[in-house]
């Protein structure tokens, strides 16, 4: 396999440190990027040194628009696929109150995902090949009392991969939505979630892998969440409105 | 949570303190929360990593640096040496002085000061360790080597966690050209063939007898020794193998005196007389209790007790006798017994080895047994040997002042940077430590 590289954003993330184990043992190098990077170049060490790939660590903020053409092309090899990584949740109650967490959330995990990977598509279409995939979530598939604003920023991000898929169905560059569920990580340390829905960071590395691999267009993780949503998105509002979701 | 060490004897209720960046790390020393102990991956026997609270060192396990012309490793202290082997194996290096299990961390390994089948030759864990940073409750990162910081270098290696937390190591791992280990098996008859053994073997690079602790009177000491060298085949191809794992404790009445003594006749027994040679792969000859998952469970709910002590070489072959036949007439029986002869002692305040043979056994954790290693800690004392605190479970402060001349110097350190408050262990207050 010729020397392929695979940029992930947001890289500090668990989801995204086990993304970067799983493709670096494949043989992948890797291009990290985050806002902080410090401990971002000790994973850097520790992937190129444990699996004999190139991994570089490089600052990125999802949230700096104006930043993202200069990181893109200042890159020293162009990636052959990236993995959006970057986001961020906040507590709904203190969101409701205080716009200032509302804007952060939806900056990041829509305007930053929106503005990157227009760049990228395009570099892509002209390099007629990569592959693109994008964390966004299940929250997403219905607005719910417990946590819409983080929800309806995932519903826009989910929505505009599908058009961007749409728009390079004709091309061999495949978008991946890839939807975790509950996903045991620092984001929901501070949450109880049940054990037989809760997944690992590696499996979503894993199915991440997977679904780059067979060119799927959504994966939902742990997969039964596919059908927890099905019935979600179906249960009519005077029913929906009675429950506490 | 409960916690124990691998002898599951004591179990404690203890805290425990995640953290995931640096900052968390560093509040989790400096506030109130004490006595605390940092946790490697619970290979010690008793109570050395036992406390209120405890800090889980496994998420720090990056390699951060390696120099492969030398084989010099940079890593986080929570890497296990099974990782290492994993990575470096087979790139034709091995770590240059490995204990019994590969499934503990380089902080615990320094922190033992662990030793292995080759410590005549090699020394302990500490001889290859170039530098590490200790973290301390005063929110220090000190460097140590012997050259830097060198008092807290000696006082950390054998430390046994109670110096401070150690962040990320530089060790030497050593070239081997295989993946193969060439061993060379000799049974004996009794100890003093055992002996002579060892001393004609000593030129081997590692070498240790299984001990039948069960034979007496003219069996007493019968042994099979165990020598080994790396092959030189170039086959490098090393993968770790699956492992069996015991799925629930056996009942305690499953191993007593009589079926271990059924277990040590077979064993011996099965041995090819006199010598014989084998090729063996890596996790056989060093790492052949890692393969089952879990095996402390075959001692029951109880737990065990595993007791390792050495003797001056001078004063060995008496010792050994006395001790062997006081467990043979004993109702105690160890199906486990290592018995290896070591070489000189290092300057670490704290470290076990010392020029002379050792012998360690489990005992399952049952009436009386404490008492009884009392007794033999009364022995080994009076011999001039000690015991070894990576497996110490019950071992008295009177005892362990006794076999470790530089106690005092350790406990000054303590009191100098501040620990004491800080800093403890189960096993640390049991010893004053």
């Amino acid at each position: 396999m010729k020397e392929s590289w695979v940029l992930i954003l947001g890289a500090n993330s668990d989801i995204a440190t086990a993304t970067a184990k799983y493709f670096a043992r494949r043989g992948y190098n890797l291009q990290l990027a985050s806002r902080s990077t410090d401990e971002l170049e000790k994973t850097a060490s520790d992937l190129s040194i444990r699996y004999a790939v190139d991994v570089k660590s490089l600052k990125f903020d999802a949230t700096n628009f104006e930043s993202h053409k200069g990181f893109y092309n200042g890159l020293e090899e162009k990636p052959d696929g990236v993995i959006v990584a970057f986001g961020t949740m906040y507590d709904q109650e203190k969101a409701q109150k205080n716009f200032n967490l509302s804007k952060n959330t939806i900056e990041t995990n829509y305007l930053g995902a929106v503005s990157i990977l227009e760049i990228i598509a395009s570099d892509f279409e002209a390099r007629k090949h990569g592959f693109i995939a994008s964390i966004s979530s299940v929250a997403g598939d219905r607005g719910r009392k417990s946590n819409y604003i983080y929800g309806s920023s995932k519903s826009a991000l989910s929505s505009y991969l599908k058009g961007l898929s749409h728009r390079l169905a004709d091309t061999n560059i495949s978008v991946l939505n890839v939807k975790p569920g509950f996903v045991d990580t620092k984001m929901t340390a501070h949450l109880e979630l049940p054990t037989f829905l809760t997944a690992q960071p590696i499996e979503v590395a894993k199915a991440i892998y997977k679904g780059v691999k067979k060119d799927k267009e959504t994966i939902y993780v742990k997969g039964i969440w596919r059908f927890i949503m099905l019935i979600i998105i179906h249960i009519p509002a005077f029913i929906f409105k009675k429950t506490d979701l | 949570m409960k916690l124990s060490g691998w002898g599951r004897y004591p179990v404690i209720d203890s805290i425990r303190l995640t953290f995931n960046k640096s900052k968390e790390l560093l509040e989790h020393l400096s506030n109130n929360k004490s006595p605390l102990i940092p946790y490697g991956n619970g290979r010690s026997y008793g109570d050395s990593a036992l406390a209120k609270y405890h800090l889980p060192m496994r998420n720090l396990d990056r390699y951060l640096n390696f120099d492969p012309k030398n084989g010099i490793l940079t890593c986080e202290s929570g890497v296990l040496l099974s990782d290492i082997i994993e990575t470096f194996l087979p790139r034709g290096w091995f770590p240059k002085v490995t204990p019994g299990t590969k499934l503990i961390t380089v902080g615990g390994a320094i922190a033992s000061d662990i030793h292995g089948k080759n410590h005549h030759v090699a020394g302990c864990f500490s001889e290859c360790v170039r530098e590490f940073k200790l973290l301390l409750p005063n929110n220090n990162v000190y460097t140590c080597s012997r050259e830097e910081n060198s008092d807290l270098f000696h006082a950390t290696c054998g430390g046994m966690g109670l110096t401070g937390v150690i962040i990320q190591a530089t060790i030497e791992l050593k070239p081997v050209n295989s993946q193969w280990i060439n061993q060379t098996t000799v049974k004996t008859s009794n100890l003093k063939e055992t002996f002579e053994a060892f001393e004609q073997y000593d030129n081997k690079a590692y070498s240790v007898a299984w001990i039948d602790t069960l034979a007496k009177d003219h069996n007493l000491g019968r042994s099979i020794l165990m020598t080994g060298s790396f092959a030189d085949d170039g086959d490098l191809s090393y993968k770790p193998k699956s492992k069996f794992t015991v799925p629930f404790d056996f009942p305690t009445f499953a191993l007593n005196k009589t079926t271990v003594q059924i277990f040590n006749k077979l064993y011996y027994a099965k041995a090819n007389s006199g010598m014989s040679r084998q090729k063996v792969d890596i996790d056989s000859f060093f790492y052949p209790l890692d393969g089952i998952n879990n095996w402390n469970r075959i001692y029951g709910k109880n737990g065990f007790v595993q007791y390792q002590f050495i003797l001056p070489k001078s004063d060995s072959f008496e010792g050994l006798q006395q001790i062997i036949n006081k467990i043979a007439t004993s109702k105690f029986g160890s199906f486990l017994a290592v018995l290896k002869l070591y070489g000189p002692e290092n300057k670490n305040y704290l470290s076990f080895p010392m020029e002379g043979y050792s012998l360690a056994l489990d005992f399952k954790m049952q009436v009386g047994l404490i008492d009884f290693l009392h007794n033999l800690d009364e022995i080994v004392a009076k011999l001039d040997g000690r015991i070894y605190l990576a497996k110490d479970a019950v071992m008295d402060k009177d005892s362990f002042e006794q076999g470790y001349s530089q106690v005092d110097k350790f406990r000054k350190l303590r009191n100098n940077y501040n620990l004491n408050n800080k800093i403890n262990s189960l096993q640390s207050e049991r010893l004053g430590l």
